[in-house]
């Protein structure tokens, strides 16, 4: 098993190494580099051999990469274009109020899901089932931006009951923060919510049909005994990592709820750093949040194992 | 009796009639006839539209503005005076071309690099799966925004980007899909035969994973639809004064506590199609009889 884990690990390192180049040769082959997208009219002369030398554009790239790449794993980034700060600064507040948000719907979310899940696969076709899918559809498929402007709509414009834009002052406590993030929460986990019950129902419908379960109906074990005892447990296992995986596709909305939002976490940085041409940061923002990505896989494997007997005593299977 | 059925002479179908079969079985769940009906009424929509719209959509009237809906502008005026009923009805137009061919790229390339590497196998597919990966590991996001904003937003940069970037999803679904058909008996055959692999590729796997490669491309026409419109919000998608829902959505939404109209209608048609695709996709999965819900939307 620790055989196992520790493959998992390496190839986890190795995609995080094959992020790093694509980010460095994408940013390297796209027309334009840093000084001259940042600087933009003013790309001449002085100015641009100035910011060519603090950058060190002027030396080859596989050796810049190098650098970087040292410093990278040293948790340096180097510094931003536009403001002059060390990137860590600038990642730091961003990276906590993010995962503020992150962690509070997923709190919410998974809990929820599994909930969901079991209804609508235990009352598969009746009523429950109906009509909690079909709201899963509409929450799922509705694009963020769209959920978060009827949200801001529905209850802070015409019920004025929550404040509709993010004022986030440095220092406040969770509570004064609440009302603030109950809405981008909301329309966070809605989605989240949506994939992941959809996932728990169908994974407890198959384990439902199998033959053991057949088994325990016929051995007349109680409905809800077996439920617990024998359906969730092997329907949640595989569940596991796609759940993972649908938090990790959920990167990319979260960036779109924050712009509606406008709070100052990490996926407003991504829309500012790229509007502002800040290169730097947009690298360091894809190392990041690819680990986050990869961190995340590697827990649900790791969870999976951990969970299933079965897998313990493989050596090498997968 | 049924299965008294004479098998052997009997003819094989069109694909045209197979096609009216799978359109047939989606049809007659409710679901998929409510997703079909919606998509079906949005591509006609689509094409019809620039004909019937009652106004200019460019047109910028001063002394129009923010016009609550009256049966003159049916959907209300703007913040420029612009009419929304005109605009609504057009803004789905580069947004379906745009991910139409986009998909269809997708299709092509994610299809094809994973059947390659599900035959090939050994080392080449291990460097390609690395490589996807780590792309996948990438939010789409980032690298759309970065792309486009270096590039241009422009068609001719947008579909391949969004084509590159919806289609490394399908080079696992298509791996996967190839590995279930490569230890069958035809294709150890067709390999003793001596055939190429293009040859066995194209005869022999080609027809068994199609399937699971539609299913997986219509689904992608959908996110990618969603990816596109959240670029368009961003400011990162068309440029204005196209009409185009994400767009109108996101110049209406700072004003939308006295002017709602402008932003209730572009919403109410991009979910609608957005909706209509993924009913259509679902029930496209379900008449070719595969189960897509367990899959996680990467």
């Amino acid at each position: 098993m620790f055989f196992l884990i520790f493959k998992r690990f390496v190839l986890g390192l190795i995609t995080l190494f094959i992020v790093s180049l694509i980010t460095f040769i994408g940013v390297e082959i796209l027309p334009g580099d840093a000084c001259t997208s940042y600087l933009e009219r003013e790309a001449f002369g002085e100015a641009l051999a100035a910011c060519i030398k603090r950058l060190g554009l002027d030396v080859p790239a596989h050796e810049r990469y190098l650098s970087w790449a040292f410093n990278v794993i040293q948790g340096d980034f180097g510094y931003s274009l536009s403001g002059q700060m060390q990137i860590n600064e600038v990642l730091g507040p961003r990276i906590k109020n993010s995962l503020v948000l992150a962690s509070a719907a997923i709190i919410i979310g998974i809990p929820l899901a599994l909930i969901l899940g079991i209804i609508t696969a235990l009352w598969r076709d009746k009523m429950p089932d109906i009509i909690i899918s079909t709201v899963a559809i509409f929450s799922m498929t509705i694009p963020e931006f769209i959920s978060a402007t009827l949200l801001i709509l529905i209850v802070a414009i015409w019920l004025e009951w929550l404040p509709g834009i993010v004022i986030v002052p440095t220092d406040v406590t969770f509570f004064e923060l609440l009302p603030n993030i109950i809405l981008p929460v909301i329309a966070i986990a809605m989605i989240m919510t949506a994939h992941m019950a959809r996932m728990v129902r169908s994974s407890v419908i198959q384990v439902m049909a199998s033959d053991y379960i057949q088994m325990a109906i016929l051995k007349g074990v109680p409905y809800w005994k077996m439920v617990f005892k024998h359906v969730l447990p092997n329907a949640l296992l595989p569940a596991i990592n796609v759940v993972a995986l649908t938090i990790a596709w959920l990167l990319g909305g979260v960036v779109v709820t924050e712009v509606v939002f406008n709070y100052p976490g990490l996926g407003r940085l991504v829309i500012e750093s790229i509007s502002n041409r800040d290169l730097p940061v947009v690298q360091a923002l894809g190392i990041i949040l690819a680990s986050i990505y990869v961190s995340i896989n590697f827990i649900a494997d790791l969870l999976t194992l951990m969970l299933n007997p079965r897998l313990k005593t493989l050596q090498t299977r997968k | 009796m049924e299965n008294s059925k004479d098998i052997f002479n009997e003819k094989p179908k069109s694909s045209f009639a197979k096609a009216f079969d799978v359109i047939s079985t989606m049809a007659s769940k409710p679901s998929g006839f409510i997703g079909l009906a919606i998509l079906v009424f949005h591509i006609i929509l689509a094409i019809t539209s620039p004909w019937f719209a009652p106004y200019d959509y460019k047109a910028i009237n001063p002394s129009l503005m923010l016009n609550a809906p009256s049966s003159e502008f049916w959907f209300g005026t703007d913040s420029l005076g612009r009419d929304v009923f005109t605009r609504t009805i057009l803004g789905g137009r580069t947004a379906l071309t745009i991910t139409f061919f986009g998909s269809i790229i997708a299709l092509l390339w994610g299809g094809l690099l994973g059947i390659f590497c599900g035959l090939v196998g050994g080392r080449i597919d291990d460097i390609v799966m690395r490589i996807v990966d780590a792309f996948l590991s990438i939010p789409w996001i980032l690298a759309m925004l970065l792309i486009v904003s270096l590039l241009g937003t422009t068609t001719e940069v947008l579909i391949p980007a969004l084509g590159f970037f919806y289609g490394k999803g399908i080079v696992r679904v298509a791996r996967a899909a190839t590995h279930d058909v490569i230890a069958k008996d035809f294709i150890v055959s067709a390999k003793a035969r001596g055939h190429s692999n293009l040859s066995i590729i194209w005869n022999e796997i080609l027809p068994n994973v199609r399937d699971a490669i539609l299913v997986e491309g219509a689904m992608r026409w959908s996110w990618m639809l969603l990816g596109f419109s959240s670029l368009s919000f961003l400011g990162f998608g068309v440029s204005p004064p196209t009409p185009d829902w994400g767009l109108m959505i996101s110049n209406a939404r700072g004003l939308m506590s006295f002017a709602w109209w402008a932003v209730i209608a572009p919403i109410v048609g991009l979910s609608s199609l957005i909706i209509g695709i993924n009913l259509t996709a679902d029930a496209f999965a379900k008449a070719l009889g595969i189960d897509r819900s367990t899959k996680a939307p990467v």
